[in-house]
């Protein structure tokens, strides 16, 4: 079977300013991250003829993609909206990767963007709100996203022991890495207790237990590994990437304490030929910090249930075995909502470019980014190198 | 435009419309699979273990546990801020299959996880009636 290993690489990669961008719109901001990714690549929109983007909340198109390229006035041969929640970015790129390798086109841009912060109506944040359920079976009963997501947290202390402090260490650790970087939304230290004396949204999680609201766009340019060389920056190579999909709704999942992750992951370590040891540095989906505990677990960084320990003993620090979420993650650097993990793609491409600054994770080379979307529902890794073997 | 000033309402399908008439008569029903016996719950048009299309709807006897639970601290809607703090759920029924809901009828903080739970109906208008569960009297633990 054809393998994507070594085949294609990210060219350019961009984020736009995020937190509050109330000067612009999300179709807008679309437009600029992809601007900015391809002055990255050193390379005019002409030579794209592949474009990748989500639907925004602020800003719906019908056909989002479509409604961007002909914002750019840009004319691709493969054009797609990818949607399945946080786990879209490295599933549309695991598919553009596939589309390069076929001949179907041989530059995509993917260019994600939205502007949860500044740009939504009231009815369209309860529609976001309440779209997230089941329309009969879940959304009646009036839970919060965090709520979905508490259900999981309570889940996985009662089977595994896992503490409220061991939560909270996962939002610690992501704020001592954004007050390392300039871009970040929130960069102020926060303590466990912090997290604990935040306001609770839905025992166990707590205010600070949650991601951001964001407005925040980022891109990616990718091409075929043989053209890499052509561009400005060090070309960054798709090593291996999976994907599993087990549920939409939470109250149908076939486990509450673990994920497809396992599945994602299974099959992008297959692909690359590497396992959790060979790891340099991970960023991982953390829109609420339980989510983080499991795919740590699942994706074979730590024992099945010892994700808490894991975090808490300090081994996702910077300075640790596996620096995680080095730019501050969902939770401190910003959560725009659909796009949201392609910051985590973004960085990591930083990091093995050696361009992360002082958060720079010292002879990064291989890098895992983890996305989840839904509730627990899709999962989607990449692993990513230096060297093209 | 107002908010919207009631709770959040189901919209039936063809093949949920049944399943939310027994409700209104306060019969929780679930679907069994007449080639392999499995139960299932949210109505399918087929089996999800064997894909067979022989599914019969038998009534649930109503209890069930608590197998995972939150305590909303902050509404999802307008319409939810006089529950607060309310008890969102995942019940595991007697019969297998597991569904979402409210814990009603008890304080929230005495919620538990493996908390034996008994099925109520609530009145939310003239078509729909929505499952909801309640400590069960003398429930047998887990």
């Amino acid at each position: 079977m054809a393998s994507l290993r070594g085949q294609v690489a990210i060219v350019g990669a961009a984020d736009t300013a995020v937190g509050k961008v109330p000067q612009m719109g999300a179709t807008a901001l679309c437009a600029e991250a992809a601007r900015l990714a391809l002055d990255d690549a050193g390379i005019s929109k002409d030579q794209i003829d592949g474009l990748v983007t989500c639907n925004s909340m602020a800003e719906p198109y019908m056909y989002h993609a479509e409604a961007l390229a002909e914002y750019l006035q840009i004319f691709p041969r493969y054009c797609v909206s990818a949607n399945a929640g946080g786990g879209t970015t490295f599933s549309g790129i695991r598919q553009a990767a596939a589309a390069i390798v076929t001949g179907a086109c041989t530059t995509v841009l993917v260019a994600l963007a939205d502007t949860l912060r500044t740009g939504l109506s009231r009815e369209q944040a309860m529609k976001m709100q309440s779209s997230t359920g089941h329309p009969q079976f879940e959304t009646p009963y009036g839970a919060t996203v965090p709520a979905y997501y508490a259900l999981i947290a309570r889940a996985h202390m009662d089977r595994y022991g896992t503490t409220p402090e061991q939560l909270a260490s996962v939002a610690v650790n992501g704020r001592r890495h954004a007050a390392m970087n300039p871009a970040a939304q929130m960069r102020d230290p926060i303590t466990v207790e912090d997290v604990l004396n935040s306001r609770m949204i839905a025992d166990p999680l707590h205010l600070l237990d949650c991601s951001l609201v964001s407005d925040g766009g980022a891109a990616i340019v990718l091409t075929a590994a043989d053209r890499a060389a052509d561009f400005r920056q060090d070309p960054i190579y798709i090593l291996g990437a999976g994907e599993g999909h087990s549920h939409e709704h939470i109250s149908q999942a076939r486990s509450l304490t673990t994920s497809a992750a396992a599945d994602a992951g299974r099959e992008a370590y297959e692909m690359a030929g590497l396992g959790p040891q060979d790891i340099d540095l991970v960023e991982l989906y953390d829109c609420f910090t339980p989510v983080v505990l499991i795919e740590l677990e699942d994706l074979g960084f730590c024992g099945k249930g010892e994700g808490g320990a894991f975090v808490e003993s300090g081994a996702t620090a910077l300075e640790g075995s596996l620096p995680m979420n080095t730019h501050g993650g969902l939770l401190s650097h910003c959560h725009p909502g659909n796009p949201g993990a392609l910051f985590l793609l973004t960085e990591a491409v930083m990091q093995l470019r050696r361009q992360a600054g002082a958060r720079q994770v010292p002879d990064a080379s291989v890098a895992l980014v983890h996305g989840q979307g839904g509730i627990m529902s899709s999962h989607a890794t990449l692993i990513l190198g230096r060297e093209r073997d | 435009m107002a908010a919207p000033v009631s709770k959040f309402l189901p919209r039936p399908t063809p093949e949920t419309e049944f399943w939310w008439e027994n409700c209104r008569e306060n019969r929780l029903l679930l679907q069994r699979c007449g080639a392999c016996g499995n139960f299932q719950f949210y109505p399918r048009l087929a089996c999800c273990g064997c894909q067979s299309a022989e599914l019969e709807w038998v009534e649930a006897n109503g209890a069930g546990i608590v197998e995972t639970f939150t305590i909303c601290r902050v509404p999802v809607a307008e319409a939810y801020a006089d529950d607060l703090p309310y008890v969102v759920a995942i019940v595991r029924l007697a019969e297998g299959p597991a569904m979402m809901s409210n814990i009603i009828g008890c304080d929230a903080e005495a919620v538990t996880t493996g908390m034996p739970v008994e099925v109520v109906f609530e009145v939310r208008n003239e078509e729909i009636t929505l499952p909801q569960f309640r400590p069960r009297p003398g429930g047998a633990g887990t």
